[in-house]
């Protein structure tokens, strides 16, 4: 029953980027263009992959050139693909209003890349529970204390393959 | 412990108090380790995370319908416009047509939800500053809006309404003439509370360049919301980046001049007077037809990533949703407004009162249910 539903080629969802994306997508490739990055687009969204070392420099630059200036860290996020796991930063221009995605892929293993939180204070608490729930260590950054979880807590229960304790009664 | 020492003067000793989790001006559990001395704060360290739940993890094993339910308990004051952020990103991911009449209901009702969270501010920021009397009003207007949600809904708080591609049903008949009395009684209620509290001597003393937060800073942190907009930062994703038919009315966006806790409690005023005036020219615009594109039960949206933005009353909620074409999601990830708000209470506190501590940590207006998630 279940192969019943199993479809053969899973669907792409289509990308519609508006005016703002558009520009940034052609801008991106010549800014970042040193650090070689991986230029794709989401559904809404402009989204760059680069090295993990080269973290803290594209920050900066997408943080201080005028054409970027992405004054304004939105979302700090990991995502767990197995393989690699995905540290995904989203930026916003409170002058410009447009948002980009950088992405960068460490390996699931002892996972390290430098912290933002020089550029972006409120990176902070991102950093930390990202550390917290995928054991991706920011170097850098002042206290990697845990944040959502107790002292003490085994594992990383954001990761795919963490066990979820079976329900009990009391 | 107290010596007199050569100069005459009293020494002090550093303290470490600490502050909650149950403590009843925290607003929920959180706990705040302050270092004072004598009545200065000198350093802190917030602890959350007592109200972790998971609930990103728990999405990844649930179906997309199942998920709004989820999104009612993070911020839940404000469940409408939690649950319209997470519809509006599977919309958006499948391409998903929402009914004209159905976009209209979604913003009357978030922008009555937001009046009913700016309500339920003002009166328990009174408490925390000391005045009992103002939250006996917000919670008799907040009581008359939570009827309101119960009718249309039929749930007070967790209401599981609004549903991927529209919402569950259409309104009662009577609904405009309701929502009409509604918004006159309510008007007056704000104006009575506004007039009680807002300029009081007292409060003016405990509220007014207490808690300053300049813009750079607060965008630093990564404020947003009514707390951001006190420093004079006119950002609103309902007008940055107009999303449902938020384009199609005329309102203000209220912004501040100093950015310190009576401003961030002004501004909030100031915002429920707006939503009112949303709901108005919405109830005048709102067309007939259907309320909810039908789709399958159990949805299966293309594989790509989203991130969708919107405003909740506590500032700007995003949900980054990433799918890989099965019937649940692969990973989902909400930023929390008061999450980024509560980053910056190191920056507000240090050298304030211990006093102030409750009043500026009340200016925030955070809901740890969606800070811990």
């Amino acid at each position: 029953m279940a192969e019943r539903h199993r479809r053969e080629e899973v669907p792409q969802a289509s990308s519609a980027l508006d005016d703002k994306g558009r520009a940034l997508e052609l801008l991106l490739p010549g800014v970042l263009a040193e650090f070689e990055p991986e230029i794709v687009s989401t559904v809404n969204l402009v989204a760059a992959t680069v090295k993990p070392h080269d973290i803290s420099a594209v920050c900066r630059v997408a943080k201080e050139d005028p054409k970027l200036s992405f004054d304004y860290l939105m979302c700090l996020c990991v995502v767990d693909y197995v393989e690699h796991l995905q540290v995904v930063y989203h930026l916003y221009s409170t002058t410009l209003n447009h948002m980009m995605v950088l992405k960068a892929n460490v390996s699931p293993d002892e996972p390290s890349l430098p912290s933002v939180t020089p550029l972006w204070v409120g990176a902070d608490w991102y950093e930390r529970e990202s550390h917290d729930l995928f054991g991706v260590s920011f170097e850098g950054h002042p206290n990697m204390a845990p944040l959502l979880l107790y002292e003490g807590f085994e594992g990383y229960p954001g990761r795919r393959d963490f066990e979820m304790p079976e329900y009990r009664e009391w | 412990m107290v010596d007199i020492n050569t100069e005459g003067q009293l020494d002090t000793v550093q303290m470490m108090v600490n502050m909650g989790p149950q403590h009843p001006s925290t607003h929920g559990v959180f706990r705040m380790v302050l270092w004072v001395d004598g009545e200065r704060i000198v350093d802190l360290e917030p602890h959350i995370g007592y109200l972790h739940r998971g609930s990103e993890k728990l999405c990844e094993g649930e179906l997309y319908a199942q998920i709004v339910t989820l999104f009612d308990r993070l911020d839940y004051i404000s469940n409408l416009n939690n649950e319209m952020v997470f519809c509006r990103a599977v919309e958006k991911l499948m391409g998903l047509e929402v009914p004209e009449r159905a976009e209209y209901i979604r913003v009357i009702l978030c922008e009555l939800n937001r009046v009913a969270s700016h309500l339920l501010f003002s009166g328990t920021f009174g408490i925390d500053a000391g005045a009992m009397t103002p939250i006996m009003y917000a919670f008799r207007d907040r009581e008359k809006i939570q009827t309101m949600f119960e009718a249309v809904t039929g749930a007070r708080m967790m209401h599981n309404y609004i549903r991927i591609g529209g919402v569950k049903g259409d309104v009662p008949d009577d609904f405009s003439q309701r929502m009409g009395a509604l918004l006159k009684e309510l008007r007056q209620g704000i104006d009575e509370t506004d007039r009680l509290l807002s300029f009081s001597e007292i409060f003016l003393a405990r509220t007014k360049g207490v808690g300053v937060i300049n813009a750079e800073t607060a965008i630093a942190y990564g404020m947003s919301g009514p707390s951001l907009r006190a420093c004079g930062v006119p950002m609103d994703v309902r007008k940055d980046e107009p999303y449902s038919v938020y384009d199609r009315f005329d309102f203000g966006i209220p912004i501040g001049e100093k950015g310190d806790s009576w401003d961030r409690y002004y501004v909030r005023v100031m915002e429920m007077r707006q939503s009112m005036l949303i709901i108005e020219q919405a109830l005048e615009q709102m067309p007939d037809g259907p309320t909810i594109t039908p789709s399958r039960l159990v949805l299966r949206p293309p594989q790509g990533e989203v991130y969708v933005r919107g405003e909740n009353p506590r500032g700007e909620i995003g949900v980054y949703l990433v799918s890989n074409g099965a019937d649940k999601p692969y990973r989902v990830k909400v930023r929390p407004p008061s999450f980024c708000n509560l980053m910056a209470i190191k920056e507000l506190l240090k050298g304030t009162y211990i006093a102030d501590a409750v009043v500026i940590l009340g200016s925030l207006d955070i809901v740890l249910g969606e800070v811990d998630r």
